[in-house]
């Protein structure tokens, strides 16, 4: 084959290197040359979606149906109950035991809205399809990859079509659908399409068969639930582990979030490409039109400004604008004024949902939450939420000096845990499991100074402490750093704002820390006293050969060090007199009680209830209250046992609820 | 003589009494009890040119019960005066660890031990010995046997007769209480004392019957010498009016162990009148003595920071100022060498018993 020889004129032959044989000619490669359809470049990329192993897309899959509920839930204003089912599928014989299996059942069930019958096959088996790519709004999804992604990879690993039953009123059958996504074609084949009787009256069910591996601990499923249910105190979450428990984890808070809104972009947000398809796609016929009524934020007063910036005529059409004209418009617009993106397109979980969220969930002494103002990165607002979970409970420690009943020997010491603390990420109440250390949450942790909060932090390293560190980034687009959004993008702005709200959480520690340290300190001189007098007493009885009058020298020594410690007043400082005064949204958990603006946890042993929820999703208006909140709490979401002080908890460990509920989803 | 012990143990156990006296009668007035104890530091010593000792100031602490701070010593004084005071009654002696024994236990209703370690107890025990003003011995508090003595010497020791002529290489072990009430000094012809700082040297030294060859009595501490030994070579000095020879090494500790011996030292400053022995002279190693003595340089070892900075301060004592003392130690610090007595053998395995001693006491070659 010979090379084109249109220039070669001007080369001279010399200076080319040998040509090397060709055998391939340009038609035959363009013959080979074919369109690639995103599932076939899915199904070998797998990982760029969260599937990279067993584990990982056992959790995936799950998250993917739980987000795709809640959301829907949300976005059709109902109170969201899922109940998630995963268990041990078998082929034929009997089952292996969940932590040997390979292949598991996942089954999601939401009361949520249903979805029509025509749509169903194309959410569940198209890529890129979905309602929330194309607007600039909250929500847990984004590109409508997720659950077709997990319907594909239950294709890939045991050929099993995904299992849909929807129903959206109870007028409406429900329908049964069993699909898969045609790779080559990116288009959904229907294998079984029928309307059953479902039990439920309302939402979807969904169904999945994969490959996968069931490990508890870091980055598993019931992590994942767990974290969910504290980012989530509105929705009611009932969790069938493969090993057989139920784990329920009640609501708490018993309205929805608002609403987000949906915006337009910001002219700061939008890159140039997307400047270009914006000018031709646009239906104004005027460039201020297309301004003003295509952006957020841009009056015509500031459309105009830009035009006159630019120096193009308003009244130029969009699509005439390219090439030059277009690179002085856009940058006219970076550099012109304009007010930050509205940020009611985005809904914050709020302090007191967080803080219920992790009080009901973690084990502490202390607890704290900070909902940031609303801020902007390239165009997109956002807002930024931290709490802190601190301490290990009045229980635990009560439990604990009655554990060293020997006296110590020389060399002993009372081992410190020096454990660190545990962050935990969320992107649009959305938990992150995996790529902790390249999250820009994570960062802003590290760069925080805890010590000034009475923390201890090694250099580069989390603070140590019995301490839960929670961080939100409520966003309409959220920057992941990949598709399987693992970890927030490390911007700046959002990390700037982090570490602002890690450090108001810090100070109220701080704060919280300093006072029960004085309060423990004048505890100490008290009792430091009390025990010395005893043995200088006896001491000096012993040096006077026992003729002393102890009971008198003791008591003389022990008015003098009531005198010298403050007396009544550090009585008072030792009871519970230092409440959460000074610490807006706090908690503080104390082995008398708890003061701040904590759930009341109902201590009643729970009475088996699940109609009754139902009801809940849609509660009267007066059951917003927080007191109504709580009396139905008591009555209808038991979660423990009665104890002492009614709250069993794992030690900064989501808890363990146990209760059982039926599997549904939408 | 039992009767005369009693009789010391007497006074001795009364001052003890009186620090649970301080509390008991503090107590009494509402009033904080507080022990105030001589500042034991180089702030609070003082050097009299006049008697060439050192000697402890005036400057005291307050050491308070009811401050949190202090509170834990103040109670571990009152047990160690305690565990003090029943030796005295027992009449026994005892050791610095077997006190800390005796003190320690759980404190009632607590997990907390009243001491946690010896390095606890011991300063306490200094601390009663200043503030009572009554010697170690007096307290019956003894250290180890860490010295040793050989030469022509008969003590009566809880009525042995040992005559140090007679023990061989090993010599006798110089007991840390080696007051006259326990140790009688009955017979000693000998014309100096040669304390050495090493127990190699003095090995050495034994082994070559130095002793007898220039009648003198060998005396070793095995580093920094215990009070034992110290005092041992004080009432040789007073009693049978031996000089005294100084033999360490060339390094900053070895002066300071020179000077400890000469002046006292800072920690017990109190018992200077009764141990330090003005008179002693430095026999060696001195920084000139490589010189003299053609050592080649390459068996120096070279000074650490340590060295350094220590023989700076050395440089600031009021008992260094002396013109001899200053060149002999800025000598060093310019060759930027230490030499160890050890480094003798350097020539041959007898120099220094051969060579190097008898040429220095020939040469009365020393440093006052």
């Amino acid at each position: 084959m010979s090379k084109p020889q249109l220039k070669s004129a001007a080369a001279p032959a010399s200076t080319q290197p040998p040509e090397p044989k060709a055998t391939v000619s340009a038609a035959e490669l363009g013959a080979r040359q074919r369109e690639i359809s995103v599932s076939e470049f899915f199904t070998k990329n797998r990982h760029l979606l969260g599937f990279d192993n067993p584990r990982k897309a056992l959790l995936t899959c799950v998250k993917e149906a739980v987000d795709n509920a809640l959301d829907a839930c949300e976005e059709a204003g109902i109170l969201p109950e899922v109940a998630v089912r995963v268990e041990v599928a078998s082929n034929g014989d009997s089952p292996p035991p969940a932590s040997q299996a390979n292949r598991f059942r996942i089954t999601v069930v939401d009361y949520g809205p249903g979805i029509v019958r025509q749509q169903i096959p194309r959410i569940f088996a198209k890529l890129l399809y979905g309602s929330k790519f194309h607007r600039l709004r909250m929500s847990r999804g984004q590109q409508g990859i997720g659950i077709s992604a997990a319907g594909m990879y239950a294709q890939l690993t045991t050929g099993k079509p995904v299992q849909i039953i929807s129903r959206t009123s109870a007028r409406a059958p429900a329908h049964y659908f069993e699909v898969q996504i045609d790779t080559k074609k990116n288009e959904p084949r229907i294998f079984e399409n029928k309307k059953i009787d479902w039990e439920s009256h309302r939402g979807t069910q969904v169904t999945l068969e994969i490959e996968g591996r069931y490990q508890k601990g870091r980055a598993s499923v019931d992590e994942y639930l767990e974290q969910v249910a504290i980012a989530n105190p509105h929705v009611k979450l009932v969790y069938h582990t493969p090993e057989g428990e139920t784990k329920e984890y009640p609501r708490t808070i018993h309205e929805l979030p608002p609403q987000p809104r949906e915006i337009k972009p910001h002219p700061y947000g939008i890159e140039f490409g997307m400047l270009l398809k914006m000018l031709h796609d646009t239906r104004s016929h005027s460039l201020s039109g297309f301004l003003s009524s295509d952006f957020s934020r841009v009056s015509s007063k500031v459309a105009q400004e830009i035009c006159k910036g630019a120096k193009i005529s308003p009244h130029t059409r969009p699509r005439n604008i390219h090439g030059e004209t277009a690179e002085t418009l856009y940058k006219t617009i970076q550099s012109t004024k304009i007010m930050a993106p509205p940020s009611n397109c985005i809904s914050p979980i709020g302090e007191k949902a967080i803080l219920h969220g992790l009080y009901k969930q973690i084990k502490g002494d202390f607890y704290t939450a900070v909902t940031r103002p609303p801020a902007v990165y390239r165009g997109n607002p956002f807002i930024i939420e931290a709490g802190l979970a601190y301490g290990k409970g009045p229980e635990e420690a009560a439990d604990k000096p009655e554990r060293p009943k020997m006296p110590l020997a020389e060399g002993e010491q009372q081992e410190d845990d020096n454990e660190l603390a545990n962050v935990i990420r969320y992107a649009n109440r959305v938990p992150l499991l995996y790529q902790q250390s390249a999250c820009a949450t994570f960062k802003a942790a590290l760069d925080t100074s805890w010590r000034n909060y009475g923390v201890s932090q090694s250099r580069g390293a989390l603070p140590a402490g019995p301490m839960v560190i929670f961080v939100h980034m409520a966003s309409v687009w959220v920057p992941f750093t990949s598709e399987s959004k693992e970890a927030i993008a490390d911007y700046d702005e959002i990390r700037k704002e982090i570490k602002l709200a890690l450090q108001e959480c810090g100070r109220r520690l701080g704060v919280f820390l300093r006072r029960r340290e004085h309060a423990k300190s004048e505890f100490r001189r008290r009792n430091i006293f009390e025990l010395y007098i005893e043995e200088v007493v006896e001491a000096c009885s012993r040096l006077k050969g026992g003729k002393l009058a102890k009971e008198k020298l003791k008591n003389q020594l022990q008015k003098i060090a009531k005198k010298r410690t403050g007396g009544a007043k550090t009585d008072e400082a030792l009871g519970s007199r230092d409440g959460p005064e000074g610490l807006p949204h706090s908690i503080i958990v104390t082995a008398e009680g708890t003061e701040g603006e904590a759930p009341d946890m109902p201590e009643v042993a729970p009475s088996e209830e699940v109609p009754g929820d139902e009801k809940e999703s849609a509660p009267p208006a007066g059951q917003k209250t927080r007191v109504d909140s709580k009396t139905k709490d008591k009555t209808a979401t038991p979660r423990r046992q009665p104890k002492p002080h009614g709250r069993k908890k794992a030690v900064l460990r989501p808890a363990k609820a146990r209760k059982r509920a039926k599997p549904g989803k939408s | 003589m039992a009767r005369k012990k009693a009789k010391k143990n007497g006074a001795v156990e009364k001052k003890l009494v009186g620090v649970a006296d301080t509390v008991i009668s503090a107590a009494e007035r509402s009033k904080d009890p507080t022990l105030s104890i001589p500042v034991r530091s180089l702030a609070n010593v003082t050097f009299d040119e006049k008697r060439g000792m050192i000697e402890m100031g005036r400057r005291k602490q307050a050491r308070s019960f009811f401050n949190v701070g202090m509170a834990k010593k103040f109670m571990q004084t009152v047990l160690v005066a305690d565990a003090l005071a029943e030796l005295q009654r027992a009449d026994l002696t005892t050791s610095l660890r077997e006190i800390y024994y005796r003190t320690k236990h759980t404190i009632r209703n607590s997990h907390e031990n009243t001491f946690d370690g010896q390095n606890e107890s011991d300063p306490l025990i200094e601390d009663l010995e200043v503030t009572l003003a009554a010697l170690r011995e007096e307290l019956h508090v003894r250290a180890e046997n860490s010295g040793t003595v050989v030469g022509p010497l008969v003590l009566v020791d809880d009525g042995d007769r040992v005559d140090c002529t007679r023990l061989g290489k090993g010599g006798y072990s110089v007991p840390s209480i080696v007051e006259p009430e326990y140790i009688q000094i009955t017979k000693c012809t000998a014309d100096f004392v040669l304390l050495v700082e090493k127990g190699t040297q003095w090995n050495r030294l034994s082994e070559d019957k130095f002793w007898r060859r220039y009648n003198c009595i060998l005396l070793t501490g095995n580093g920094q010498p215990p009070r034992g030994v110290r005092r041992l070579a004080r009432r040789l000095h007073e009693e049978k009016g031996l000089p005294v020879y100084v033999l360490v090494d060339n390094d900053p500790w070895g002066y300071y162990i020179y000077s400890v011996v000469k002046q006292g030292s800072i920690n017990l400053a109190f018992e200077s009148q009764r141990m330090a022995i003005p008179k002693a002279k430095f026999i060696g190693f001195s920084s000139a003595d490589p010189d003299r003595y053609g050592l080649p340089r390459n068996v120096g070892i070279k000074l650490n920071d340590k060295d350094i900075n220590r023989a700076k301060e050395l440089l600031k004592y009021r008992w260094f100022q002396k013109k001899q003392w200053q060149d002999e130690i800025k000598r060093m610090l310019s060759s930027g060498l230490k030499y160890e007595l050890d480094a003798l053998a350097n020539k041959n395995f007898q120099y220094l018993t051969k060579t190097y001693l008898p040429r220095k006491l020939k040469e009365k070659d020393w440093l006052d």
